[in-house]
């Protein structure tokens, strides 16, 4: 927008010398270079995955000669997708490998979508509830308990990581499931009541009233007509908090040792331990990441919207 | 608040409704304070009835919280209702983070080991003293500081991405899901594809490139500042994204007309900028800025994958530094006292944040 509104008020001044280079310049000089630069960061943000990707059907010695296009450079093989069990050849064979991904696979699934959906459950009952009533507890008021969810947004999981370790080996959810999706609900929560306040305060509450003169309960009205008109916003925060758990790290590791493990602490504990086994890492770092550039690719409305809800205030 | 709110129906509670609400909640509270009080005795071995876990205890505090629901809506009525959409929210980031919190001060001020065979005992303000004299300590603090500090180059970058998407250009739609895409991915993942192996001193793409522009010896984690840098370019990459998307719906929010005013004045495109746009953005970027430092904050992942604090502690995060005090040395009370330190200076430097924000905008505006 700026570039253009430059180029147009130059555009005016030099009516005479039209054929001029300066001229060339000022008109399309401006665009050659925003242009530029947004393919140099095209570049930027791409070429690691590009690199991930290729690296994953590469042998060992494209790798280290540095070959970056297949069927020109190097030829690509399966080997990194065979070590895994997911190539082509061994995928109907069975595959300890490949069973284990597929295990922590499945643990990264549910424990994402789990406490995406119990945060987005809970998360929008009180984000409605705060938009909406006028709550009294004691001295606290709506603006209180709207600081005091979102406050928790700079909780850093290391203030509560050791606490739970011995928490939930009392509780016996040590490296189950249930525990990662409680601890992750928790942490998504308040980014779930801040942009689903955002998307409440953006209905008209006349809507429910009108419900409530018909006989509606206030329940009633929420499930019947304000539930489906704030769904966009439920499934990006739903999206959002899925990328952020799916993501999730720390917790996951100090947390789980073998039953519960997660696809984050596979892949760290690969590139850790194993040394170079370039193909087989680069292989298990592409499953990770596919369905995340998935969901960005074909999703990435819900999760800008996410993003941008309530930053404007 | 934008919509209007709803009053609550009068609605006249009968009085065994009423009783029954308030028995509902005392005997659910009596229920609570039972069990925990039996496996509180069994725990310190003045009874034996044998629980495995505390689990028992939690189910009590489960079923407390629906009869402290229940008991609402039988108490006040309408009223109640509406408590009732907040109240699970509350009532589980409560269990969650203040139960956690108060436990671990008190693991804080012990000399819990996980390997000791001695148990843990109260040891009073040692933790703190250690902490005092601990140079690894006031080393990360050091490095929080150099990495919250680059979150303004972060910002400016973020800011030129987005002017660039608002761009007249074609193919935004395009450009706007492939900046968005390195924020999609795991830090964990980063580190290998970037950290790891892009970066690998004798082959990785970026190592050649390195040597290509004249740098004889690319190695990116030997030397502690180069080794900061890339760190912090690597988690910069995973987040400028975020910054980009905030400031972007922020330029598109912008009225028109107010530019096409400066257009008619002959402004330049670097005087509409800086005072047009610019000011015009000052509460997103604030916004952005300050969302961006509490996620910097938290900086680990990338850190313990791909350099583990090294080379001598010069990238350790203190989320990096109290994950290898519990995992290499499972001094869970000084590490939890390290932690618990480091959430008081968080509380404080992100309170002054705010204010002087805030303050900032007032006197802009």
């Amino acid at each position: 927008m700026t570039t253009a509104i430059g180029a147009e008020s130059k555009d005016d001044e030099r009516e005479g010398e039209a054929a001029s280079l300066a001229y060339w310049v000022a008109r399309f000089g401006g665009r050659v270079i925003v242009y530029a630069l947004l393919l140099a960061w095209t570049l930027v943000a791409l070429f690691p995955l590009y690199w991930t990707l290729s690296t994953s059907v590469k042998l060992g010695r494209d790798v280290t000669q540095g070959h970056l296009i297949p069927w020109i450079d190097f030829m690509p093989s399966w080997k990194g997708w065979q070590s895994l069990g997911l190539s082509p050849d061994t995928i109907s064979q069975t595959s300890n490998v490949r069973e284990e991904f597929l295990k922590k696979f499945i643990n990264s699934v549910i424990c994402s979508i789990g406490a995406s959906a119990v945060a987005v459950m809970i998360g929008s009952l009180a984000a409605y509830g705060l938009s909406r009533f006028d709550y009294k507890f004691g001295p606290w008021r709506n603006k209180d308990i709207s600081f005091f969810f979102v406050s928790q947004l700079i909780l850093p999981p290391v203030v509560l990581a050791l606490p739970f370790l011995v928490l939930y080996k009392e509780l016996a959810l040590l490296d189950t499931r249930t525990g990662l999706i409680l601890l992750y609900s928790l942490m998504v929560l308040p980014i779930v009541v801040w942009v689903m306040r955002d998307q409440f305060d953006t209905i008209p509450a006349e809507l429910e009233q009108a419900a409530l003169v018909d006989g509606c309960s206030i329940w009633g009205a929420f499930f019947r007509i304000v539930l489906p008109i704030a769904l966009p916003g439920m499934v990006a925060a739903f999206i959002l908090s899925l990328v952020l758990c799916w993501n999730e790290y720390f917790f996951a590791s100090l947390l789980t040792g073998f039953d519960a493990q997660t696809l984050p602490v596979m892949v760290a504990s690969q590139t850790g331990s194993q040394g170079i086994n370039w193909w087989t890492i680069a292989a298990l770092a592409t499953a990770a990441i596919t369905p995340l550039l998935l969901i960005g690719v074909f999703l990435e409305r819900y999760i800008v919207m996410g993003l941008t809800a309530g930053s404007g205030k | 608040m934008s919509s209007g709110r709803i009053e609550a129906a009068h609605e006249d509670v009968l009085p065994g409704r009423l009783s029954l609400g308030r028995w509902t909640f005392r005997l659910a509270s009596a229920l609570l304070v039972a069990i925990v009080a039996l496996q509180l005795c069994d725990t310190l071995g003045l009874v034996s009835i044998g629980f495995t876990n505390w689990r028992p205890a939690m189910y009590a505090f489960l079923l407390w919280s629906v009869a402290l629901a229940w008991s609402q809506v039988l108490k006040y009525g309408e009223t109640g209702k509406q408590t009732l959409f907040v109240l699970p929210a509350i009532l589980f980031t409560a269990a969650m983070v203040i139960f956690p919190t108060v436990f671990g001060l008190y693991i804080a001020f012990t000399d819990w080991n996980l390997n000791a065979e001695s148990g843990h005992h109260f040891n009073g303000v040692d933790n703190l003293r250690t902490l005092w004299a601990d140079s690894y300590f006031w080393n990360a603090l050091g490095n929080m500081v150099f990495y919250v500090a680059t979150v303004i180059v972060q910002y400016a970058i973020a800011f030129a991405l987005a002017l660039l998407l608002n761009a007249d250009i074609r193919a935004r739609k395009f450009f706007r899901v492939v900046f968005l895409l390195p924020f999609m991915l795991s830090p964990v993942a980063v580190s290998w594809m970037i950290g790891k192996s892009l970066m690998e001193t004798r082959f990785g793409p970026l190592a050649n490139f390195a040597r290509f522009l004249g740098w004889e010896n690319p190695a990116f984690f030997t030397n502690p500042w180069i080794a900061r840098t890339t760190i912090i370019a690597m988690d910069s990459w995973v987040w400028i994204p975020f910054m980009v998307i905030l400031l972007l719906a922020g330029l598109q929010a912008l009225p028109l007309d107010v530019k096409e005013a400066a257009k008619v004045d002959g402004a330049n495109v670097w005087q509409t900028f800086w005072e047009i746009t610019f000011p015009l953005m000052l509460p997103v970027s604030l916004t952005a800025i300050i969302l961006r430092t509490i996620f910097e904050l938290k900086l680990a992942d990338i850190v313990i994958n791909v350099t583990a604090g090294g080379p001598g502690g010069a990238t350790d995060t203190l989320s990096s530094f109290v994950f290898r005090e519990y995992r290499d040395r499972s001094n869970v009370g000084y590490a939890t006292m390290v932690a618990e330190v480091y959430l008081i200076i968080i509380i404080i430097f992100i309170t002054l944040l705010l204010k002087v924000a805030s303050r900032y905008l007032q006197k802009m505006t």
